[in-house]
């Protein structure tokens, strides 16, 4: 069994066994991070190719490092470098990049919809690594698969996502994907934050963390993207940093084992304490290491397959 | 379909080959001190087992055991249709300056064992790598051989050797099928 697509476009499209089976397979990537050779000859002769229109640090090198454990060639490219400040469309970049060669294509833009226009003109595997205010699949994916190492399952358990709702696609892949795996997922944010008709995911919203926070057993906080502030939709830095920073005391509220989750950057004392963040709850650091390893398994179960069975003797 | 041709090791044939490989390796490295036993995922892992718990009823000392899956080492990942399942590999012990016995079910073209030998090597630098299997059928397609063989059997190409075991299929057998599909 594999995965039967050529692209992760988003979450929202899985099946709950597309997700179990990616989950699974990152569990052998994060033993080969940990080992001294951090090698695999997998993807040998394999091209990926990071195609990033918006800065990234955690997520670009995620992928790149990635590829590399899985022995195949990545390649980066940032707007600032590429042909798009010349005014190269899109598609026409993309296409280059598979004319060279490119078998998976992971790209970050800032327009929703972004990868799935790519992935109908190309015949390499497109990842989609953050489109808009739509998906980010990868990090809903290292989200669950972190949840469930620590709690041994998905199901059943109560999960708050706090923060700018509106524009977080890490919000967005997570609601879809922990709402398919069986969890009770809630928002919590100032209503200029909170999307109008979220409660169609499935999900029930909160103004204040007081509401939100009692019997949570893990806490995803979101970035405050501090330009949203200049936009009027909250009033200061601090008005928000008080109402609804993820504090010490506020995780009380919550179950005594919470795990604490952050996709990072991080705004200390801003969306989260920084006792919060350093905290025994803190599972921040875990993420990234289990961001390498979903991504491993993504590329494996997207890269593999072809011609005729054959078994190995 | 497969239909059962030829029976080559019942489950008492299984046992004895077990015992005198067990013997084999005991005296071929003077003793286990150094030894460690790998299983390739999935029919070498109890019959790894097996092996440790003879060599324990002969000498008093449990070996290490260890667990290989070697489906990111394969060399036809590109070319297979049905995408093979990832599962772990369970090697809690440092394969550095150990013998490692690496133990599979069946020898046929080698490229397991190859896949095998470069993902130890990816772990460590073990002092030697030997090799058991149950039933060593012919057709090498590299320069592998085994040190410990159950039973060499004569097979054509188009044959399918089929090893059974309690563990994973409620009965110890070993036979020759002819696939009549």
């Amino acid at each position: 069994m594999g995965l039967s697509r050529k692209d992760l476009l988003g979450i929202q499209e899985l099946s709950v066994e597309e997700i179990q089976l990616i989950l699974d397979t990152a569990e052998p990537m994060r033993d080969i991070i940990r080992r001294q050779i951090k090698k695999v000859p997998t993807l040998r002769g394999k091209a990926l190719i990071n195609l990033f229109y918006e800065p990234s640090t955690r997520t670009r090198t995620s992928f790149e490092l990635a590829g590399k454990y899985m022995s195949a060639d990545t390649i980066n490219i940032s707007t600032s470098t590429s042909s798009a400040v010349k005014g190269e469309t899109l598609k026409d970049t993309a296409k280059t990049l598979e004319v060279m060669g490119a078998d998976i294509v992971i790209i970050r833009h800032g327009a929703a919809g972004a990868p799935h226009i790519l992935s109908k003109h190309l015949s390499a595997s497109v990842i989609n690594a953050g489109d808009g205010f739509h998906e980010h699949p990868t990090q809903a994916l290292l989200d669950m698969y972190t949840i469930r190492e620590r709690k041994g399952q998905i199901s059943g358990l109560k999960v708050a996502i706090v923060g700018d709702i509106l524009h977080s696609r890490v919000a967005r892949s997570n609601i879809w994907g922990l709402t398919k795996m069986g969890a009770e997922v809630c928002v919590i944010g100032p209503s200029t934050l909170l999307p109008p008709g979220i409660a169609e995911l499935g999900v029930t919203p909160f103004t204040s963390l007081e509401e939100g926070l009692p019997g949570a057993d893990v806490i995803i906080v979101l970035r405050v993207q501090l330009e949203r502030q200049q936009k009027g939709l909250f009033p200061t830095i601090r008005e928000y940093a008080r109402l609804f920073g993820v504090t010490a005391e506020r995780v009380g509220m919550a179950k005594p084992d919470v795990l604490i989750m952050h996709p990072g950057p991080m705004n200390r004392g801003v969306e989260i304490a920084p006792e919060v963040a350093d905290s025994v709850h803190s599972v921040i650091n875990e993420q990234v290491t289990n961001g390498v390893a979903v991504r491993m398994a993504l590329l494996y179960l997207l890269a593999g397959g072809g011609g005729p069975h054959e078994a190995i003797g | 379909m497969l239909n059962e041709k030829t029976v080559i090791l019942d489950a008492d044939g299984i046992r004895r080959a077990l015992t005198r490989i067990a013997h084999e390796i005991i005296e071929k490295n003077k003793g286990v001190n150094n030894v460690a036993l790998i299983g390739i995922r999935r029919r070498g892992v109890p019959l790894a087992e097996r092996l440790a718990k003879k060599i324990a009823e002969i000498e008093g000392r449990y070996v290490p055991i260890g667990i290989l899956d070697i489906t990111l080492y394969r060399d036809d990942l590109t070319t297979i249709t049905h995408q093979p399942v990832i599962h772990k590999t369970e090697i809690a012990f440092a394969v550095n300056n150990k013998v490692i016995v690496l133990v599979d079910d069946v020898l046929f073209t080698g490229r397991t064992i190859r896949a095998a030998l470069d993902a130890i090597i990816d772990l460590g630098r073990p002092e030697a790598i030997q090799l058991a299997v149950l039933a060593d059928r012919g057709h090498r397609e590299l320069p592998i051989r085994a040190d410990y063989v159950g039973k060499n059997v004569p097979t054509s190409k188009k044959e399918i050797v089929s090893v059974y075991l309690t563990e994973l299929d409620k009965k110890d057998k070993v036979v020759i099928e002819v696939d009549t599909a």
